[in-house]
């Protein structure tokens, strides 16, 4: 379990960087803030509309601090020092991955917590909506250990803000149809907009597993395939 | 150039020893047996294949051939064991900078396996050591470049390794902190065994038991400081103070004295035997102002020179 001692420092590189916390927990918070009052103007902008979008947005929060947390520490040669210790592949793929999920669950618990005191309701059923998206958070996490694996920390933010774009345009604040034609279909071909519309059916329209299943494994089949790519690039730095 | 293994108890010991990237042979074939308790220095130019070196002997990369081991496991077929005995200080000052100097510490020592006790007794001994009790508590992002080069060189302690690789530990420091690594390199003498990789020949000859002169990847000589000196004791260097001095009068010098370099204030002069009334009749007529003569003591910078034909710090 020694990992433990090396996801716990990760966990903390995150909580003790001013910029991190204020994108990770400010931004969402700020979102729901800012778009509370529109949603009185236009039901697209309702807080229970907009929470899941706003939730999937603020993981690509996981993708900038974990890959440039990675991204850093292979530049300042902590990584090869740490990669002389007596640990396993699987111990650092944990320790860089794990301490995001207790963020990601963090995240979901303010864009809920607050979307709840500014009028969030949940027509279906809580827990599915927790899964969709929660899943969504893993592909988010892989996609840092992606950057992290092989873009400099300067080159991470570059990446990520066209990560951060196709979100934006997934749908988390911008209706997809929309957008239409081409533009749409491009979107629907990524996983960020079928988690947002499969959380968004089961809040709003409160619909069961089966209707959202291509969503679902869409979002899953996306994350998989995210984070067996950061842990073959993760691996493949360990050795050169 | 290959060393014998017989009768000798040996910490590392490498195996035809090579790393190619792409068509560059970065690490040539290095044969070499390091014993235990002994400060090894690998003495090279940037890009000679130092860093090369010690990242194979660390499990970091892979060799194109050969092998080697390290208090008998080998980095290929063992890289776990082989890491549960060494620790390297890299060349890059490597350290969370968000975290304060304890913490540091603790996180290197809990992955080394350690005692949380232990780690706190260690790091104390070590933070006292280096000066930097004080600042324990501060994240270590605040501290001066010097600071953090001697916290990055004591997480390499920490763990208590039986062979410690330190490459180039006093690289960009000012001559203060530099001297003061050498101190605690020092202290470590005879403790543990201890691969130094630098371009600094005045540490190598300070601190090393042994030295290895690396150029291009090879191994071009190896013994100790002493015994490297003294293979060119034949030689004699003459230092040459001087003002008017032209390139062209240097150049026609050359073909007298194949190695004479450029310094400041004159030249320095290496040859088995010198003509001094040759050399200041030859330099006076193209308007040189020798203003003194002197005879230097050989230097592994001169023993690199002789035997690669180029400056360590070129």
């Amino acid at each position: 379990m020694r990992f433990v001692i090396l996801a716990k420092r990760n966990f903390k590189e995150v909580w003790l960087d001013p910029l991190s916390i204020g994108l990770i927990i400010g931004l969402p918070v700020g979102l729901l803030l800012m778009f509370q009052p529109i949603g009185k103007l236009n039901p697209f902008f309702t807080t229970t509309n907009l929470a899941p979008g706003i939730a999937v947005y603020a993981f690509t929060m996981l993708t900038f601090s974990s890959g440039t947390i990675l991204a850093r520490d292979r530049e300042s040669a902590l990584l090869s020092r740490l990669l002389t210790a007596p640990l396993r592949a699987n111990d650092f793929i944990s320790a860089y991955s794990l301490p995001y999920i207790p963020v990601a669950i963090i995240q979901i618990a303010v864009v809920f917590g607050i979307g709840g005191l500014l009028g969030l309701e949940i027509s279906g059923n809580a827990g599915l909506v927790f899964l969709v998206i929660f899943v969504m958070s893993i592909g988010y996490i892989g996609l840092g250990m992606i950057l992290g694996s092989l873009l400099t920390s300067k080159q991470v933010p570059i990446v990520w803000t066209a990560v951060n774009l196709l979100t934006i345009f997934g749908g988390a604040w911008v209706p997809l149809e929309a957008l239409g034609g081409v533009f749409e279909s491009a979107m629907k071909a990524l996983p960020f907009a079928h988690a947002i519309d499969a959380a968004r059916d089961v809040m709003v329209h409160g619909v069961g597993f089966s209707d959202i299943a291509t969503d679902f494994y869409w979002v899953l089949g996306y994350t998989l395939v995210f984070f067996a790519l950061g842990i073959f690039l993760f691996r493949r730095r360990m050795v050169e | 150039m290959t060393e014998s293994t017989k009768g000798n108890s040996f910490a590392i010991q490498t195996f035809g020893l090579s790393r190619k990237f792409g068509d560059l042979v970065a690490v040539n074939s290095i044969d070499l047996c390091i014993k235990e308790g002994e400060l090894f220095s690998l003495l090279g130019p940037n890009g000679a294949g130092k860093t090369t070196a010690i990242k194979m002997l660390c499990c970091l990369l892979r060799p194109s051939s050969g092998t080697a081991t390290i208090m008998g496991h080998d980095i290929q077929k063992d890289a776990i064991a082989v890491k549960k005995v060494i620790d390297i200080s890299p060349q890059e000052t490597a350290i969370a900078e968000h975290l304060n100097a304890r913490e540091n510490l603790s996180l290197i020592g809990g992955i080394h396996g350690l005692e949380k006790e232990e780690v706190k007794k260690r790091s104390e001994e070590l933070l006292e050591m280096i000066g930097l009790t004080k600042r324990a508590k501060e994240q270590v992002r605040k501290y001066s470049g010097g600071m953090k080069r001697r916290l990055s060189i004591i997480m390499a302690l920490v763990s208590d390794p039986q062979v410690l690789f330190l490459d180039e530990p006093t690289l960009g420091l000012d001559p203060q902190s530099r001297r003061s690594i050498w101190e605690h390199i020092a202290e470590l003498k005879g403790k543990k065994t201890i691969v130094l990789t630098t371009h600094y020949l005045e540490e190598a000859d300070a601190l090393a038991d042994r030295v290895a002169i690396i150029d291009e990847g090879k191994i071009v000589a190896l013994g100790t400081p002493r015994e490297l000196k003294d293979g060119i004791s034949d030689m004699q260097v003459m230092v040459v103070k001087a003002k008017n001095l032209t390139i062209d009068a240097i150049e026609g010098l050359r073909e007298i004295y194949p190695e004479v370099k450029e310094i400041e204030d004159g030249i320095e002069i290496k040859a088995e035997e010198f003509n001094f009334d040759e050399i200041v009749d030859y330099l006076r007529p193209r308007g040189v102002v020798i203003e003194s003569t002197s005879r230097k003591q050989i230097t592994l910078d001169d023993v690199f020179l002789h035997l690669t034909g180029k400056e360590l710090r070129e």
